[in-house]
């Protein structure tokens, strides 16, 4: 959780710097973590059209997950048509 | 948008009486007008740049020459004809949020149902304007007057302001931009339905360089703009909430010593003045008791006092016009050498007294002065002189909360 002394406490509350969103780092939310089985996914990208988080992109034809913005709803694992991610409990 | 003067002689469909009368150096123009036609021709020349507004009686005339002035192109204003109260205040926080000045009107059911917009609006820190014409709530259903709509929306962080008089209401509805510019937060400027809002008398009205002169252009330092993103309406967590509610409460008192600054300040340039912005006292030298209340009441209330002054009572009358922020140590200054006070309430805050009462009883709390509560007017019914004159024989009773029936 953010702490008081790194928000702005604006008047009504208005974030004035844009993109500061990507400062919270929502990542720390996950309980179950995606991880992508080698070999097996083919980079058809469904899996990143679908994140709702916006944290799956295609690189060289295999899909890289950023941890610091994937909150772990694993829509991802269910939508792989290939059965290429799978998920496990998240380690502290 | 801009805000553009706008051109060409005014021409009002309805023949106006109307004389001109210099005072202090402004013009005004005295014209015979329902009140609610003067609170409309005050928002006009205050230049919103969005109305959205649902009409809903008693209010329905304010918004009805709102649009009578747009569609003449008196009023260089976005009217937007939206679908509920509920929608009106959204139209009206998007467009303050784009910069603009806006304006709607409303009551009882349709103030309800605004109910969760209007925590958005002060949250969010918009001075919107927005002008009431009190009403009883439902059930039963009743359209007449009493207060309990807007004292109902008493935690909202809104600023109210209760009018006397239809000149009142004109002032204070030039006044509440400014004040709410200032210290950005919703104002609601309340006018007892029927009773006054419905009431012809003669107005004072301003020309349009001078209220130009008194209300600068807004300018917000913050607004919807695609050249310069910022986001309005963010989550605040558990970590930040309080601290936007603790910066809104003290610009809540702030605004206590603003309200008095721009009333003054109104005093000077335009010769009208309304106590000290914040409550107004009517022949309170040497006086033992006094009678509270607030509203179109007071006008009766004043009839009564002069009454009973000419048989050598000595009784004056408090009008408390702002509600909230309450003026707590202005009262206590006025009233704590007093014997008796009776404060009338036109609500009911049901489980306990009236809600006027209540906040009288916390201002005066280490004072001796003996506190009555008599509720009346619910739903329109007329307090009356001999009401008055009833309150006033009960003074001091032991009974703390009667009803007037």
């Amino acid at each position: 959780m953010a702490k008081q002394k790194d928000i702005k406490i604006n008047i009504g509350a208005v974030i004035d710097e844009p993109g500061s969103s990507l400062k919270n780092k929502t990542g720390g939310w996950r309980s179950m973590r995606p991880v992508v089985v080698k070999g097996k996914c083919v980079g058809c990208g469904l899996c990143a059209g679908f994140c709702p988080d916006s944290a799956i992109k295609i690189v060289n034809k295999k899909i890289v997950i950023n941890y610091d913005y994937c909150k772990g709803c694993g829509i991802c694992a269910v939508e792989c048509p290939n059965k290429a991610i799978y998920r496990e409990k998240e380690k502290k | 948008m801009k805000q553009k003067k706008i051109k060409g002689k005014q021409k009002s469909s309805q023949k106006i009486h109307t004389e001109m009368i210099k005072n202090n150096g402004i013009n005004n123009t005295r014209k015979v007008l329902e009140c609610s036609q003067a609170i409309a021709e005050a928002v006009r020349l205050c230049r919103p740049g969005v109305i959205a507004a649902y009409p809903i009686t008693p209010q329905t005339h304010i918004v009805e020459q709102l649009a009578e002035f747009e569609s003449h192109g008196k009023l260089n204003s976005k009217y937007i004809n939206v679908e509920s109260e509920h929608s009106a205040m959204s139209a009206c926080i998007g467009a303050q949020a784009a910069g603009v000045r806006t304006f709607t009107a409303s009551n009882s059911q349709g103030l309800a149902l605004m109910s969760e917009m209007l925590f958005i609006a002060s949250g969010l820190r918009l001075p919107i304007v927005m002008a009431i014409s009190n009403r009883a709530l439902s059930a039963p259903i009743n359209i007449w007057n009493d207060q309990s709509d807007t004292i109902a929306q008493r935690d909202s962080s809104w600023i109210q302001l209760y009018c006397e008089s239809s000149q009142e209401a004109f002032d204070t509805t030039i006044q509440a931009y400014k004040i709410a510019e200032k210290c950005s937060l919703p104002i609601m400027v309340c006018v007892d339905g029927f009773t006054l809002s419905h009431v012809w008398e003669p107005v004072f009205t301003l020309k349009q360089e001078d209220v130009d002169s008194f209300l600068p252009s807004y300018n917000p330092a913050n607004k919807l703009d695609i050249d310069n993103p910022k986001t309005f309406g963010p989550i605040g967590g558990p970590a930040s909430y309080i601290y936007f509610k603790k910066q809104q409460q003290e610009a809540m008192l702030d605004s206590i010593y603003l309200i008095k600054q721009v009333n003054s300040e109104f005093s000077k340039k335009f010769s009208r003045i309304y106590g000290d912005g914040l409550i107004e006292t009517y022949k309170f030298e040497n006086a033992e008791s006094a009678i509270v209340a607030m509203g179109s009441v007071c006008g009766t209330i004043r009839t009564v006092i002069d009454e009973l002054r000419k048989k050598g009572k000595k009784i004056g009358m408090l009008k408390v016009k702002c509600f909230r922020p309450f003026p707590n140590n202005e009262i206590l200054k006025t009233c704590k050498n007093l014997k008796n006070i009776a404060v009338i309430d036109k609500d009911i805050s049901f489980g306990n007294a009236g809600a006027l009462f209540t906040e009288i009883k916390a201002a005066l709390k280490d004072t001796n002065v003996k506190m009555n509560n008599f509720i009346a007017g619910l739903g329109g019914k007329d307090i009356t002189q001999e009401d008055i004159l009833k309150i006033y024989s009960k003074l001091g009773q032991k009974e703390e909360i009667e009803w007037i029936l």
